[in-house]
């Protein structure tokens, strides 16, 4: 049957595999988990170990799934095995914006975890509710914040800052004067300019600090088109080429650490992973690297960091939902979300945890910054569902043009408002 | 053995080619055709509307819409057709002048010749990747000598602004593809005839008009097999535009394009048109080089 199309024939043969294969689903102990968390480095290792844990409690047994680094491949790759109904992988690990484009693919997990939701942030367990349905438990939640290199601060005598004013005038002091003295690769300030994901979250955290909104509203509606958005926007493009280096429109959150990281730069925009490594053995800024809340915008600013964030789904594929599932509760609890937050310096998404002595002991910057965890600015993720990457995609053409300097902010932003019409016209939400 | 016997044997020889290319090119093809008429998307596949030609143009409450009108995919168009034509002429010119370097009997030549093919053995995912650090703005080589040799007075952001990001990527096609040129080109230039060589040395032909005269028209046929491989490369290059500047706007060729339709966005609809309309770019590019091939093919 040459005609028969694809999904059916991958159904039928999922059918035969079920079939094939009942033993292992009979046997409630012993089965093999496979579980996709984490790329390389700690995060990686503490995943594994977690994971082994409960595997030695339980008598399963878990495989973890090596997933490429960068998010937007590992959401490809997703897509793809989750489209060919792959059971390959039970357990994904989902960045904060994807439930509502890959939901349907996704187990329920509210009934499992009716015990554990009212103790977590509200915001994250909303974002993770599609249609009614609580499709992935948070894991570790991000926000963006402000890196500086207090040695530098002090000898300059600069305060940190509290306004993007004063952030742009302290990095231009200090780079002018240090490139003097002989530093001449420093550079005031890094972040993530390149046209992807992490240039949507840099510019929603400039739009939202001047009280120019989230690009779209709770309801739905866009409105990115105005006057304090156009500020935000064209205060960004003047940091290009003066305190950025131009280099900064191809750098991702790794690029700008890289230079961060190695004393280049003395502000720079990142996620609190970063933190754990500044302050590494091997950190050449270690010791020299402080904490803040992002700058306000105007005088009636406030402090914007993007919520980010990654989750735990269970496949709807998946041959072993009840033992993944197990899996999930285990990752997720108190015990290990503590021992990865001391050890990586991730966030939990438990709130009582952010009282928990241990864990302010090896990130003081914790409890400073939980009001920007807690009012953590989402990206319009829910609103737009599986649309989303193509309002990001939208987003981040567009500020990248403004930061060029290929186009002007107020253009740039009522070209962003007819792509965005043109894609609610399309998708209908 | 019988006319219609040599045939059926033949047949026999052939099917399971045939059989493995319609499972692996005709098969898929199909498929993109067909959902090149759906809006179907990744989130259930088998849920999907007719659209006709609407994913190409359409007209619709008193506008145009489809892909024809897409202003991201006239500007993938765009980057595709400049790459292509750009880096495959550098790499034409750049290619013959090298292979008639090494055809010289000079020392240190069968060197020369292995050394020229490691850039085309490199997988290109690899060599982008490498690149694109030797091109990083901070930390990169390629900064660091222009500084030291006091060409640029500042580090220069390679992948960053949109002029250099395109010109840094034809640079690094042509330090890629360069090589295969130059190999075919050279396999040509050791099977011409010696003696037109020494007639022209007895004439005293000078060696410009030699090569023009006598060289290129002999080696016509190979360089127009290998332009016309390159430009069939070139078209649908995908690798070095994701991994050196990702969805940049500046870079970004069809097949990036497709890609992003298909996977990111998750249309399998559109992202299928995107592929089509390539796909059908590229049969015309062969049916060039078929049309090409014909007189040379007749007159050898």
């Amino acid at each position: 049957m040459p005609t028969m199309p694809r999904p059916r024939l991958i159904l039928g043969l999922l059918i035969v595999m079920t079939l094939v294969v009942p033993a292992t689903r009979a046997a409630a102990a012993g089965v093999r988990v496979s579980i996709a968390c984490g790329a390389l480095g700690v995060e990686l290792a503490l995943c594994r170990e977690a994971a082994e844990e409960w595997a030695q409690q339980t008598g399963n047994s878990v495989s973890i799934v090596n997933t490429p680094n960068s998010s937007s491949d590992r959401f490809s790759l997703y897509v793809q095995l989750l489209a060919s109904r792959s059971p390959e992988i039970d357990v994904l690990q989902i960045d904060v914006v994807w439930p509502g484009m890959l939901g349907s693919h996704l187990l329920d997990l509210g009934p499992a975890f009716a015990d554990r939701v009212p103790g977590m942030f509200p915001a994250l367990t909303d974002n993770n509710t599609v249609d009614g349905r609580l499709v992935a438990i948070p894991w570790y939640v991000d926000a963006g914040v402000l890196y500086y290199r207090r040695d530098l601060l002090e000898k300059h005598g600069i305060a940190p800052p509290q306004s993007w004013d004063e952030m742009t005038r302290a990095a231009g002091t200090i780079q002018t004067r240090e490139r003097a003295a002989g530093q001449s690769g420093l550079w005031g300030f890094v972040f993530q300019g390149k046209p992807y994901e992490g240039l949507t979250c840099d510019a929603l955290e400039w739009i939202a600090s001047w009280g120019g909104g989230s690009f779209v509203d709770a309801d739905g509606d866009i409105t990115v088109n105005n006057p304090l958005a156009a500020t935000a926007l064209r205060r960004a493009a003047s940091w290009i080429g003066t305190i950025a280096p131009r280099g900064v429109l191809n750098y991702d959150e790794e690029s700008a650490r890289g230079v961060f990281q190695t004393g280049n730069a003395v502000f720079m925009r990142n996620w609190p992973y970063a933190w754990a490594l500044a302050q590494g053995e091997d950190s050449p800024v270690r010791g020299r690297v402080g904490v803040i809340a992002l700058p306000k915008g105007g005088p009636d600013g406030r402090h914007a960091g993007t919520l980010g964030g990654w989750q735990l789904a269970v496949s709807r594929y998946s041959r072993h939902p009840q033992a993944a599932t197990d899996l999930v509760r285990h990752l997720t609890s108190a015990r290990i979300q503590k021992m990865r937050a001391i050890r990586g310096a991730y966030n939990p998404t438990i709130m009582a945890l952010y009282h928990d002595p241990e864990i302010l002991a090896a990130n003081p910057f914790f409890e400073a910054l939980l009001p920007s965890f807690v009012e953590a600015i989402p990206r319009p993720a829910r609103q737009t569902g599986a649309h989303y990457n193509q309002v990001s995609a939208a987003i981040w053409r567009t500020v990248h043009a403004v930061l060029s300097g290929s186009t002007d902010a107020p253009e740039g932003l009522e070209q962003l408002q007819q792509s965005l019409d043109r894609i609610r016209h399309r998708a209908r939400w | 053995m019988t006319a219609r016997n040599r045939r059926q044997s033949a047949w026999i020889f052939l099917a399971p080619m045939l059989i493995v290319l319609s499972l692996v090119a005709a098969w898929p093809l199909a498929r993109t055709l067909f959902y090149s008429t759906t809006n179907a998307t990744l989130i259930d596949m088998a849920d999907y509307d007719f659209v006709g030609l609407g994913n190409y143009l359409g007209y619709s409450n008193g506008r145009w819409y489809g892909l024809l009108t897409d202003p991201q995919w006239l500007l993938a168009l765009r980057n595709t057709l400049f790459f292509a034509f750009v880096s495959v002429a550098i790499e034409t010119v750049l290619g013959v002048a090298i292979a008639l370097l090494v055809n010289a009997r000079l020392p240190g030549r069968g060197l020369m010749r292995a050394a020229m093919l490691v850039p085309w053995a490199i997988p290109t995912v690899v060599s982008a990747k490498m690149w694109a650090w030797m091109l990083n703005d901070q930390f990169g080589i390629v900064n660091d000598m222009l500084l030291r040799g006091g060409i640029v007075e500042a580090p220069l952001a390679w992948l960053g602004s949109a002029g250099l990001a395109m010109a840094s990527m034809i640079a690094v096609d042509v330090w890629k593809a360069t090589p295969f040129v130059a190999m075919l080109v050279l396999a040509a230039l050791q099977t011409l005839p010696r003696d037109c060589y020494e007639a022209a040395q007895v004439d005293g032909i000078a060696p410009a008009k030699l090569f023009f005269r006598v060289t290129l028209p002999l080696i016509r046929p190979v360089l127009t097999v290998a332009v016309i491989f390159r430009l069939l490369d070139a078209m649908r290059m995908f690798d070095l535009a994701y991994v050196m500047t990702g969805t940049n706007d500046a870079t970004m060729t069809l097949s990036v394009h497709a890609r992003q339709q298909l996977v990111d966005f998750q249309d399998v609809g559109y992202g299928s048109t995107v592929s089509t309309t390539l796909f059908f770019m590229i049969v015309l590019v062969t049916a060039l080089y078929v049309a090409a091939l014909k007189p040379l093919g007749r007159n050898p």
